[in-house]
């Protein structure tokens, strides 16, 4: 990396630093509980809006991972997913209802409350339909890898987005509050998925899965971005571009090896495709604040009217990390 | 006779508290150092939990940081009072905080008792080490490092660099051999007290003070000079990864742990309730002789570290993307490829998945959709038929149906219509297998009724795609098994070719053929040639193909087949 690009990046970081700063102005503070915060807790960051049945069972999720606190801004709720969380004992709530797609879909808000009160702390940014599985998970709780992490001198962790969905049609099977998303949308793709890398921040584009299979078959340029990278050591220099797509400085992009070997990675399940996706993409479309035009949802507006059934023959039903890591889409890395 | 036990604590004072009552409560001294990093009231509140232990002592502090002189010098001044205030101890075990016992201290007592003089510490000389951090084992001894590797590491690095450009070396001591080993030692009373009480040991000592990862080499060296009653191994099971730091033992760990009969295991991870409560408690305890044998645990770990290094072939994914040229082979299976022969014969795929059995697909490369074996739209992995998807991304797609479908062979048609971005992979890659009959792509122009000038220009360019192919496989680059014949001569005697490629595949059972594919009827295909190059159009990909007959019933002396390597 030259001397230019890397000012380049440099100057781009700085931009959103400060882009990050005018932004918190957006943010009305709720419950503030950050004071409970001991040092070496973990953190989730995660905007939302309108998911008020999905979040029993996120905040319990992650609760039982050993994640002590959750940042979360609410971008205008009004299915009283706000007064549930505001009642949490280990959240910390902000809301506004300015545009979701002005504040980088929501980047730059997360960014500043992760610069004010991460520093030093791991922290892991997830959408609360976004469930993270590691090497020995249900063994292991989080604090173990990222101890691990932190031995190894590693300040970022990879875990793709994995899109689950159920067999048969989307509405098939309602979604209750409090239920395991997995024992509806159990099902997954296990090896479609296409990688390019990005020369510029030096990260993977992924893309593949049932959503490219199924809605952008004829437009693959445009299908949405699976590479993740939500759990990073976080430092107040640093700031999330795009989603937790990219991230800068440039070397926290580098969770993957270059020269044949394996770096452990994980998985973000994706309980997108549930009985509320209807809805909620239509929703999406109206209100136009999703990444590039909300092309995305246009996509999945056009193929929802025919109510879709994204099983296919080859479709692997999700069973634990092990299946993840022996079909090649996580690894265990050297962690043993 | 007793065993004593020097322990280094840095961190997780809580665990190493419940670890020197494990010790001290049967009978071990305990004495303890620890860093001096350690906050103050910190280390206070830890002296002050184990004062009610008789056998326990705290020994002054140094600051520690790993790689350097100051783990020696810690453990030299909690030795020195071991051997002061317990005379009664015969045997001294360095152990740290995150050391966990794994078998009775009695029996690790009675082990040392029915070898009283053996020095128990990894001992090697540096030719025969392969394990060392930074590429430096010999140079360890020989150059100055005041730099702190963890902290300075640029520094570190232009030091070393410089001291190697101008040749400077350091004398090793006199007498001494340089020997290293894990830094985990258990040294009887009188090899550790002839080492610290030394008359050279003030020389010996300024010596190691700038040798890089002293810990790992002082007591392995100079115990050479005072015993010859070493065995050569570490009580303690400590396994490495590939960048020398320890591997962490879990709670999940507990049956191969339980199972290794090893006496002690570093690192457990200080939350691993389940290990300590376990190891820790005396329930269950069974009493054996059974020597350590971490076997199964070296296994785990050293495939941990192969992942980590070589990961597995063929394998594309959001944590290994090795750059062109280190993905340790493009595939990790075997797979054959075919051009020509779908053209040639009828129902070819049927007669092949007969003869060489896995899995055949037809073109998947096709420039319509991909031919998935028995016309499926999908296929392994979720891959769709869709060409679009497959050609935004061709590699992807082809490393993607290879790796879903290990275990099972692949087999597709490939011709000069397809998609040709693949091509250099394949010729590439040493898994492939790669049958061509060149110039067959004109018997389908030949069958079909399209008027006659778009036929010489599909010719042409198919031709023209097909030539760069052949280029391709026999290029210097290829790796491929690779063999081409000309139309001309496969059509002479096909059974013969046939018969080679399935050998050589080596199918279900490498017996004769007994059933041939059966070839489309290629009556006045030679004259079609005729008829293209009277329209100036050269085909010469076919060999020397009859204009006037068939040929099958001219016989030629047919050219060997060659191969390309």
């Amino acid at each position: 990396m030259g001397a230019w690009t890397s000012y380049r990046l440099r100057l781009q970081r700085k931009r959103r630093q400060i882009r990050a700063f005018r932004k918190r102005r957006e943010l009305t503070e709720v419950v503030n509980r950050t004071r409970a915060i001991r040092p070496e807790d973990i953190l989730v960051f995660s905007t939302l809006r309108n998911e008020r049945i999905r979040l029993p069972f996120f905040l319990k999720y992650y609760r039982d991972l050993g994640v002590s606190h959750f940042f979360i801004v609410d971008n205008g709720s009004d299915d009283g997913g706000r007064e549930y969380l505001a009642e949490q004992e280990d959240v910390s709530l902000w809301s506004t209802n300015a545009s979701y797609k002005r504040a980088h879909f929501g980047v730059d808000w997360l960014n500043w409350l992760q610069r004010k009160y991460a520093d030093g702390h791991w922290t892991l940014v997830v959408d609360p339909d976004e469930f993270l599985v590691y090497p020995f998970c249900d063994t292991r709780p989080l604090r173990a890898l990222t101890d691990w992490l932190d031995a190894s001198d590693v300040r970022s962790f990879g875990a793709m987005l994995l899109d689950m969905y159920p067999k048969g049609a989307l509405d098939a099977q309602p979604y209750r509050e409090g239920q395991d998303p997995f024992d509806i949308a159990c099902w997954f793709d296990s090896g479609n998925y296409m990688i390019k890398k990005n020369q510029f921040y030096g990260n993977l584009w992924i893309q593949g899965g049932p959503r490219t299979r199924a809605f952008f078959q004829d437009d693959p340029k445009n299908a949405p971005a699976l590479n993740k990278i939500p759990l990073v050591k976080w430092d107040k220099e640093y700031t999330y571009l795009s989603s937790t797509h990219t991230i800068l400085p440039r070397g926290l992009n580098l969770v993957y090896d270059e020269w044949g070997g394996e770096k452990a990675s994980g998985c973000l399940l994706h309980a997108k495709f549930l009985d509320t996706f209807t809805a909620k993409a239509e929703e999406e479309l109206r209100r136009g604040q999703h990444y590039a035009g909300s092309h995305e949802y246009r996509a999945y507006h056009q193929h929802l009217k025919d109510n879709p059934d994204l099983w296919c023959k080859w479709s692997e039903k999700y069973i634990n990390w092990r299946q993840l890591e022996i079909l090649g889409i996580m690894s265990k890395g050297n962690w043993a | 006779m007793s065993l004593g036990v020097v322990m280094l604590v840095h961190d997780a004072l809580d665990r190493a508290g419940q670890l020197v009552r494990h010790w001290a409560g049967h009978g071990c001294p305990v004495v303890i150092h620890v860093d001096k990093r350690v906050k103050r009231r910190a280390y206070a509140s830890f002296v002050n939990d184990l004062a009610d232990l008789e056998n326990v002592r705290f020994c002054s502090r140094h600051r520690c940081e790993w790689g350097t002189w100051s783990l020696v010098a810690a453990s030299q001044t909690a030795s020195e009072l071991m051997l002061k205030s317990f005379p009664e101890v015969s045997h001294v075990f360095l152990a740290s905080g995150s050391c966990l016992p794994l078998r009775p201290i009695q029996e690790m007592q009675d082990y040392l008792a029915n070898r009283p003089r053996t020095n128990f510490i990894e001992s090697v000389t540096t030719a025969d080490v392969p394990w060392t951090v930074g590429g430096l084992d010999k140079e360890r001894f020989t150059l100055q490092f005041p730099f702190s590797w963890k902290r300075h590491r640029t520094l570190f690095d232009i030091y070393v660099r410089l001291q190697q450009r101008l040749k400077i070396r350091r004398k090793v001591p006199e007498g001494l051999v340089p020997h290293l080993g894990s830094q985990w030692w258990c040294l009887t009373r009188q090899t550790l007290s002839d080492i610290l009480n030394d008359p050279n040991r003030e020389v010996y000592d300024a010596y190691f003070q700038k040798v890089w990862i002293p810990d790992e080499s002082y007591y392995q060296t100079l115990v050479r000079q005072f015993s010859t009653n070493i065995e050569s191994r570490s009580l303690t099971l400590s396994k490495f990864d590939y960048q020398g730091k320890p591997h962490i033992f879990y709670d999940d760990h507990l049956q191969l742990l339980r199972r290794s009969d090893c006496f002690v295991a570093r690192k457990i991870w200080p939350q691993a309730n389940k290990l300590y409560d376990s190891f820790l408690s005396d329930a269950g305890a069974i009493m054996s002789e059974a020597e350590p044998n971490p076997g199964k645990i070296d296994r785990i770990f050293s495939k941990a570290v192969e992942r980590r290094t070589r990961g597995r072939p063929g394998l594309f994914m959001q944590s290994r993307y090795p750059r062109m040229g280190f993905e340790n082979g493009l595939t990790g299976s075997t797979y054959a490829v075919f051009e020509g022969f779908t053209e040639v014969f009828e129902d070819f795929e049927g007669w092949l998945e007969r003869a060489i059995g896995g899995r055949v697909h037809g073109h998947l490369f096709a420039p319509e959709r991909v031919e998935f074996a028995g016309g499926q739209r999908e296929f392994s992995g979720a891959l769709t038929d869709s060409a679009a998807l497959r050609d935004y991304d061709p590699r992807g797609f082809f490393t993607n149906l290879i790796w879903s479908t290990r275990g099972e062979r692949q087999s597709f048609q490939f011709g000069p219509a397809d998609n040709q971005e693949i091509s250099w992979d394949m010729a590439k890659d040493p898994n492939a297998y790669i049958a061509v009959v060149s110039g067959a792509w004109a018997v389908p122009l030949y069958h079909s009724s399209q008027n006659f000038t778009d036929i010489r220009r599909q010719a042409a360019r198919l031709q023209k795609i097909e030539s760069d192919h052949l280029d391709i496989l026999r290029s210097g680059y290829s790796r491929a098994r690779i063999r081409i014949w000309t139309m001309a001569e496969f059509v002479q005697n096909p059974m013969e070719p046939l018969q080679l490629v399935v050998d050589e595949i080596g199918g279900r059972m490498s017996t004769r053929l007994t059933e041939a594919p059966k070839m489309v009827d290629l009556d006045g295909f030679g004259q079609f040639l005729q008829n293209l190059k009277n329209q100036g159009m050269q085909p010469y990909l076919m060999g020397n193909y009859p204009s006037d007959s068939d040929p099958a019933q001219t016989p030629r002396d047919a050219r060997k087949p060659y191969l390309i390597k």
